[in-house]
């Protein structure tokens, strides 16, 4: 298994009251509630954590885009990527945006992830993602061209890595006469693409496709949807006639080291369920706008009648679905091999730093876990879980 | 006045339709929340009139076609249909949405209507006049804000919506934010050529529109040569409910002294 130290990097000073006045952390919460001095200090303790797991060996790191937000503060991920690819010098940096129905221009994500990829000798993985609903509220982009803007881009994006240019590129959404993106990347024929997303079936029916074989992440789920949506993926990989493996798909996950389950339990508390319930809310009409899943797909959310936002989570709940990863070393690494056996997959991204989780707690449970949990992996081949055993 | 539902085909897509009644044509144009049942409006309509209501490409149960992309292509669409049906000096009415609709129909060829009536239509942009965002609303208040009185609300929001009905209107909000998501429900070239109507046209607002405020109707009225502005007391933005029977009256007093 391979480990992906990831940021989300909130505002984590937000007055928590906020949720008094206001139905959302997310594109009406007005800016006034962000303060530019603690924004310069989180910064740079964000990148320097970031750092930190570079040296403490972990793979890879990641960062990630959201937009008009308390949840996230990387609206230009691509920033942060770029302060990162000097300062460390081993690990894989993965960029988890970018959102490409957003862009006007996708060529700006062919030129910024391949001048990335150059800097770091090859160190990027180049993530493409839709955004999540409010994305397209914050940025006027239209919902219901998000799944063909994407795979449009997406082809945009990779014909420009790949193909000789100049090239004329004839799209619906862009059109190009003189496609011919300097630099090309470093990774030929280019960088590893790798795909988060909540769990749609269209997603990873597309992803799981032989011509592409991208790895897919299961972001914020609880641990049976993981188990549900990476059995899917390989079914498709199989329907395709090609056997996925453990590369192909990765979990994202809050996760917390300490020296005891109780210590953990008790450390991380207020700081999880700040993350849960303040900064993750927002109503449905802001999260899933009309055209974001297809007409099928949401008659499943209607049915299920469950959102992100729905109802206030306390830290036994999210533990108890595996929502959260939280314990010491030796539960952490029992749980995750236990999964890994279960699931299948090859791909962790422990997201170290949630919600208020301050410095010296974030640098203290990502030592740990990179002393005491990462080790034990190593060299421990991945398992393939039996085909009926997640079905 | 019974009316009659059926289905045509034209420009490849199949559109449902309600017809009822008898005499000058009338075609009505529904908004966002589509045009699921004959409601008492249209039945006071079809005393006098031949009313023709179809259900536009994309909502409800007409289908979606591929070609739908933008409010140009149901302008070229109506304006198939109405050949296809062969509408000559047919009266052409649109709420919201359908008014929208109506007057991108109108700019284009409006050689065979007789009349234009827009109700609390988009399409438009007015500087420094916001509109309600239909698209962050929940539903309960999107109900709420249609409407002037909260009784009519009230009752709206009394009635639990079947499956067929939640998916209908899932549909229908799919088909408004591919028209109008960006920018939001207005076509930023149409008022260059609203001059280009040439058919006495009325004008209706009400005077408690939340969704497009009435300084629009005053904004469509100085644009189209010749047209007249009525703004409504005590309404919201869904007239043909609020409004039933006043809307009915003013709309054939119009077209009958045309």
């Amino acid at each position: 298994m391979k480990f992906f130290f990831f940021h989300l990097m909130p505002y984590a000073a937000l007055d928590p009251d906020y949720d008094k006045k206001y139905n959302s952390a997310w594109v009406t919460l007005p800016n006034s509630y962000y303060d530019p001095k603690i924004g310069h200090q989180l910064y740079n303790r964000y990148l320097d954590e970031l750092e930190y797991a570079d040296t403490m060996g972990f793979d890879g790191i990641c960062v990630n885009e959201h937009h008009s937000n308390a949840y996230g503060m990387m609206p230009i991920p691509g920033v942060m990527a770029g302060a990162l690819a000097r300062r460390t010098k081993n690990c894989k940096i993965a960029v988890l945006g970018r959102a490409l129905p957003l862009l006007n221009n996708p060529l700006t994500v062919a030129e910024e992830f391949a001048m990335l990829d150059t800097i770091t000798g090859g160190r990027l993985v180049a993530g493409f993602v839709r955004g999540i609903g409010a994305e397209y509220h914050a940025w006027g982009a239209n919902p219901a061209e998000s799944h063909d803007r994407f795979h449009e881009a997406h082809d945009l994006i990779i014909q420009g890595w790949t193909k000789p240019g100049p090239f004329a590129f004839e799209g619906k959404y862009y059109h190009f006469n003189y496609v011919n993106v300097w630099p090309r990347p470093y990774q030929q024929p280019h960088p590893p693409v790798w795909i988060p997303s909540q769990g749609s079936r269209e997603t990873i029916e597309w992803a799981a496709h032989p011509d592409r074989k991208y790895t897919y992440l299961q972001t914020f789920s609880p641990v049976q949807a993981l188990a549900r949506y990476m059995a899917m993926y390989r079914e498709t990989a199989d329907r395709y006639g090609w056997q996925a493996g453990p590369e192909n798909v990765g979990w994202a996950i809050p996760t917390y080291c300490a020296e005891t389950d109780e210590i953990a339990r008790r450390e991380a508390k207020p700081h999880i369920e700040f993350f849960f319930n303040k900064l993750l809310r927002m109503p449905q009409e802001m999260l899933l706008p009309p055209g974001y899943l297809s007409l099928a797909s949401m008659q499943g959310v209607m049915a299920a009648k469950r959102t992100l936002s729905g109802g206030v989570q306390t830290i036994d709940d999210l533990m108890e679905k595996a929502i959260f990863l939280c314990g010491s070393p030796t539960t952490l690494r029992e749980k995750l091999e236990k999964y890994q056996a279960e699931i299948g997959f090859g791909y962790l991204l422990p997201t170290m730093q949630f919600g208020t989780l301050p410095h010296e707690l974030t640098i203290k449970s990502t030592e740990l876990f990179a002393k005491d949990v990462i080790p034990y992996f190593r060299g421990k081949a991945d398992r393939q879980p039996a085909k009926q055993a997640s079905a | 006045m019974p009316y009659q539902e059926h289905f045509e085909t034209i420009a490849g897509c199949k559109v449902r339709i309600m017809r009822g009644g008898s005499g000058e044509k009338l075609l009505f144009l529904h908004g966002a929340r589509g045009a699921s049942a004959w409601l008492p409006f249209m039945e006071a309509l079809s005393q006098r009139f031949d009313l023709i209501v179809p259900e536009h490409p994309g909502f409800g149960g007409s289908e979606t076609p591929d070609w739908l992309d933008n409010i140009g292509d149901l302008a070229y669409f109506y304006l198939d249909l109405i050949d296809a049906l062969k509408l000559q000096r047919v009266n052409l009415a649109g709420v919201s949405l359908g008014g929208w609709i109506a007057s991108e129909i109108a700019v284009r060829n409006d050689s065979a209507l007789k009349t234009l009536t827009l109700i609390c239509a988009a399409g438009i942009h007015v500087k420094g006049q916001p509109k309600g965002d239909i698209f962050m609303w929940s539903r309960e208040e999107f109900i709420r804000n249609i409407f002037h009185e909260p009784r009519f609300a009230e009752a709206m929001l009394a009635m639990a919506p079947t499956d067929d009905e939640l998916f209908a209107e899932m549909k229908n909000r799919l088909a408004t934010a591919n028209l109008g998501w960006q920018p939001r429900l207005y076509n930023p070239d149409l008022h260059k050529w609203l001059h280009r109507i040439t058919v006495p046209t009325l004008i209706v607002w009400g005077d408690d529109d939340k969704v497009i405020p009435p300084a629009y109707g005053t904004a469509f009225q100085q644009l189209i040569p010749g047209s007249r502005l009525k703004i409504m007391k005590n309404a919201g933005h869904t007239l043909q409910i609020e409004k039933a029977d006043e809307l009915a009256a003013l709309m054939t007093s119009f077209i009958e002294t045309h």
